[in-house]
């Protein structure tokens, strides 16, 4: 008892090494299919091009990446057989996610080089869009961390974003499209608080309420557009927000056409993960929303309004969402469709999950889920000979493996989706 | 300072919680509030900390009534609890869980660790708490975690300082060390309230004692005018035989033989590593041992309902390592589970539901797919009267009886059978002494009659008074077999704590 705290050494459960069994036997049967498909595929195919400027861009006459497409898969190939052959024998210790993100990340860049090969295409294109295509994702998931770190599981972010997105078509055409946004963020606060009403006070089963009202949008919206939006064009068609170049750093060849040429909404996006971040873990209300997630019992028997918070970060998480549905009007189109969100809310969630309830984190996975919406509409360009429908669904079945299987168990706010009843 | 409760009352539906209780607790006091569980001790308690709102009654510091709305309110007046189930965040450090609520903030609301973490190392050092500021919570030690509480409540400036049953979760050596600890802040001038239900541990730390009894507060007393005996009748409100009566035991035939056994928890970790026991016809073993050793897991295997990993169990010379838990049952093995409103009862039945819960399948309880109610409603009549439930009636739900009715209904269910093994997990936990007497007779009873007892408990004068035979458990292993009666419970303690005396 007078020792109080040592390092303890890591012992591996027979749930790891399972684990880590499994990865080193993936990482060498996806050797095997990089040698197969992408490496013998391609033997005289040529050279893939990947361009990585823009012909507008500042410094064009930056190179582009050329890759014989035969040689690099056999390298990526011979790359994954030997990490297959460590993971089995000694494994990666605390190394084993990078190693697992830098085999994902050769694989797409091998399976590019495939579909590529003697062609060239625009890789800087198709990554300016991952950014921008993960945007809806990543406001859905920030709007699920806030929420779920107080133990509110928001199932109506999908809700939120198509009823922001609509509301901001309407108010965007008639009145203005800074005022559209603002409506659209009002939007989701209010869904916010029709889930926190139910969740909060009435205890009613979280996902049913998150239901009810995605199908409450769903139906209200497409009702709305297909008897007043159709006839009437003038209130569907709201102005688009422009890409702001920031000086200097948009000039940046490559990271600063995708990063830096982008519209207001990526960059709140990207401020708002900051703020997120750094509210979670350094801030009162971080300290305290996390707590009432965590052990809700312990904060209210230290005077933590738990209730308060809930319904504090509930609504936060409503704006949040809202602001995402804007995206798809002032951010993107200009114009409102039935379902047009198409369950981008859901993949938020799934990010958010992905993400380990961690702003960084989901973000990162909005990225990733953004970078295959991408690459399937890049691909219909390319003629591969898979189907590009295909194309799109293959990214989430990876994802779904991925987050079933190899990156382990994810640990939820410890009180997710419970009541708090005060007794 | 001074601290009076005048005549406070609490009603809930259908009980009386609290009949006018009248207490005081002085600065440089140790005031300890004995009484059995549903004596309305945490009511009382929880009416102070502001959590309940008294229906009658005052609460008044230093001769001014104050009124809580909610623990903020207690906690400003000076008001500190450390409750029984620690109010942790499990994946906190200990810092964020000290400051909790009261953060330390500059002008932007952003919180200032390093400050924090400088004033809880300083409340640690000054009292005597060693604590790693930085650790995470979820992994240190209950006994360490223990002294968190305390200093967050020591943070909050407290002068009352409020435990509820500390000590059910210790190890003997470590409630050692807690007494020094309030002994500490005692003499550093904090009014201290022990609640507990432990006899021994009330008179060897209380400067006064309160006595709760139904909600009434029965009796005022000090350590040096009372004894064990006056105060468990006291307590109980009737003579009480404290001492398990026995006679030695005479052991027969193996009848469990558990053979190097693994068993992983629910989230795969090993925790039963290597086990090995016997226990014989007309012998009661007990196992002691800290909570989270293994015990849970190890009870579930024998009962079937959690597999070994590796190793082997026999009953009666029979390989019963894969059998679930019917096959169990039906090889007369009776289970005493830890967590009776989980495990053991189906808690909106009926007693007669519940008491054929395990041979509702056999006649004369079913013919055929048919249920016989009738046959069922006279075997539970019978059981009823002759374990001593106290019910009104045999069809009502479980969960409107007592915790010691409740009890009673799963002891006679398991012990109505044609058993030779009994296994029993917290048999008493949360009783109250009739109950437990009666439960501790029949037990004895059944040994006399040559069934194989195994007693699991994390209380340890439970496990010494009650076995023949004493097994310690440490970390997935049995590392001690004694005779508790040749054994202090000072060396048992070690022995749970992993050392050797």
């Amino acid at each position: 008892m007078t020792a109080v705290s040592k390092t303890q050494e890591h012992v591996f459960t027979p749930a790891e090494l399972k684990r880590a069994r499994y990865l080193g036997i993936t990482y060498i049967v996806l050797a095997l299919f990089v040698l197969w498909f992408f490496g013998v595929g391609s033997i005289g195919e040529g050279d893939a091009t990947l361009k990585l400027v823009k012909p507008t861009d500042r410094f064009k006459e930056f190179p582009n990446l050329v890759l014989p497409a035969a040689i690099f898969s056999f390298v990526v190939a011979a790359m994954f057989a030997s990490l297959g052959a460590i993971q089995l024998t000694r494994g990666f210790k605390n190394m084993g996610n990078v190693v697992l993100a830098i085999v994902l990340l050769f694989f797409v860049f091998s399976f590019l080089t495939w579909a590529a090969a003697g062609k060239s295409f625009s890789f800087v294109g198709m990554m300016q869009e991952t950014v921008k295509r993960s945007i809806p994702i990543a406001l859905g998931a920030m709007s699920g961390v806030l929420s779920e770190r107080v133990a509110v599981i928001n199932i109506a972010i999908e809700g939120q974003l198509l009823g922001g997105a609509f509301v901001a078509v309407v108010v965007g055409s008639a009145v203005h499209p800074w005022m559209g946004v603002l409506a659209a963020i009002l939007t989701g606060v209010v869904l916010g608080w029709v889930l926190a009403v139910m969740a909060i006070r009435y205890r009613v089963d979280q996902i049913i309420v998150g239901v009810v009202i995605n199908l409450f949008v769903l139906g209200l919206t497409s009702f709305i557009t297909q008897r007043i939006l159709n006839d009437n064009p003038q209130f569907n068609g709201s102005e688009v927000f422009r890409a702001i170049e920031i000086p200097l750093l948009s000039d940046i060849p490559f990271f600063g056409t995708v990063l830096f040429k982008q519209n207001i909404f990526v960059y709140v996006t990207f401020a708002l993960v900051a703020v997120l971040t750094y509210g979670l873990f350094h801030t009162k209300w971080g300290l305290r929303s996390r707590a009432v997630g965590e052990h809700p019992k312990a904060a209210d028997t230290l005077g933590v309004s738990v209730y308060g918070y809930r319904y504090l970060n509930t609504l936060m998480g409503g704006a949040v969402a809202g602001f995402g549905g804007a995206y798809f009007i002032q951010g993107s189109v200009g114009q409102f469709d039935e379902n047009m969100t198409n369950g981008r809310g859901f993949i938020g969630l799934a990010a958010m999950i992905f993400g380990r309830w961690h702003p960084v984190g989901a973000l990162s996975a909005a990225l990733v889920f953004g970078f295959a919406e991408a690459l399937s509409g890049k691909l219909s360009i390319l003629q591969t000979p898979i189907p590009s429908e295909f194309l799109g669904m293959a990214p989430y079945i990876v994802t779904i493996v991925v987050v079933a299987g190899l990156v382990g168990k994810a640990r939820p706010p410890a009180a997710d989706g419970q009541p708090y009843i005060k007794d | 300072m001074e601290l009076q409760l005048r005549g406070i009352t609490k009603r809930f539906p259908g009980v009386l919680a609290n009949d006018s209780v009248d207490l005081t607790a002085r600065s440089g006091e140790i005031l300890g509030l004995l009484g059995e569980n549903g004596a309305g001790k945490t009511t009382l308690m929880n009416i102070l900390y502001g959590l309940y709102t008294a229906d009658e009654g005052q609460i008044i510091i230093d001769g001014q009534e104050r009124h809580f709305e909610g623990p903020g309110d207690a906690i400003e007046a000076g008001i500190g609890m450390v409750h029984q189930h620690f109010m942790l965040v499990p994946v906190f450090t200990v810092t964020e869980n000290v400051v909790l609520g009261v953060e330390p903030t500059n002008f932007a609301g952003i919180m200032d660790m390093k400050e924090a973490a400088r004033e809880v190392h300083e409340i640690s050092s000054k009292y005597g708490l060693e604590v790693d500021p930085e650790a995470i919570t979820e992994d240190i030690p209950v006994g360490i975690q223990q002294r968190v509480e305390i200093i967050k409540v020591l943070f909050r400036e407290a002068e009352f300082l409020v435990f509820d049953e500390p000590t059910a979760v210790l190890t003997p050596q470590e409630v050692e060390e807690f007494f020094g600890i309030i002994r500490g802040l005692r003499d550093a001038g904090k009014a201290i309230i022990f609640i507990t239900h432990k006899l021994k541990e009330v008179l060897k730390i209380s400067d006064r004692i309160a006595v709760l009894r139904d909600g009434k507060v029965v009796g005022h007393t000090t350590p040096a005018e009372t004894t064990q005996e006056a105060l468990a009748e006291m307590m109980v409100g009737r003579p009480v035989d404290l001492l398990v009566a026995k006679d030695v035991a005479s052991p027969k035939e193996v009848v469990l033989r558990v053979d190097d056994v693994f068993v992983t928890d629910t989230r795969d970790q090993i925790t039963v590593k290597g086990l090995s026991l016997e226990v014989k016809a007309g012998e009661i073993v007990g196992i002691a041992g800290i909570q989270g050793n293994g015990q849970t897991e190890l009870v579930e295997m024998l009962t079937g309902m959690r597999p070994a990993a590796s190793g082997a169990v026999y009953l009666n010379g029979e390989d019963v390592t894969d059998e679930g838990p019917r096959g169990i049952h039906s090889r007369g093995v009776a289970h005493i589970p830890e967590d009776r409103q989980r495990r053991g009862l189906v808690m909106n039945f009926t007693i007669t539901e519940n008491i054929v819960l395990n041979t509702y399948y056999d006649p004369p309880y079913s013919k055929g797919i048919v249920m016989d109610w009738d046959a069922a409603a006279a075997a539970a009549a019978k059981l009823v009267e002759l374990f001593d439930v106290r019910t009104p009636s045999i069809s009502i739900p479980a969960n409107s009886l007592s915790g010691g009715n409740q009890q009673k209904v799963i002891v006679a269910r398991e012990f109505s059978r044609d058993v030779k093994l009994i296994i029993a997990a917290q048999p008493t936990r949360g009783l109250d002494v009739g109950s437990i007497e009666y439960i501790h007779g029949r037990i004895v009873r059944a040994r006399d009659a040559g069934v194989a007892i195994l007693i699991v408990s994390t209380e340890l004068d439970e496990v010494m008074a009650l076995s023949d035979r004493l097994l310690v458990m440490f970390d997935g292993k049995i590392v001690a077999d004694l005779d508790p009666t040749q054994v202090s419970a000072t060396d048992v303690g070690l022995y749970m704590a992993g050392a050797t005396p």
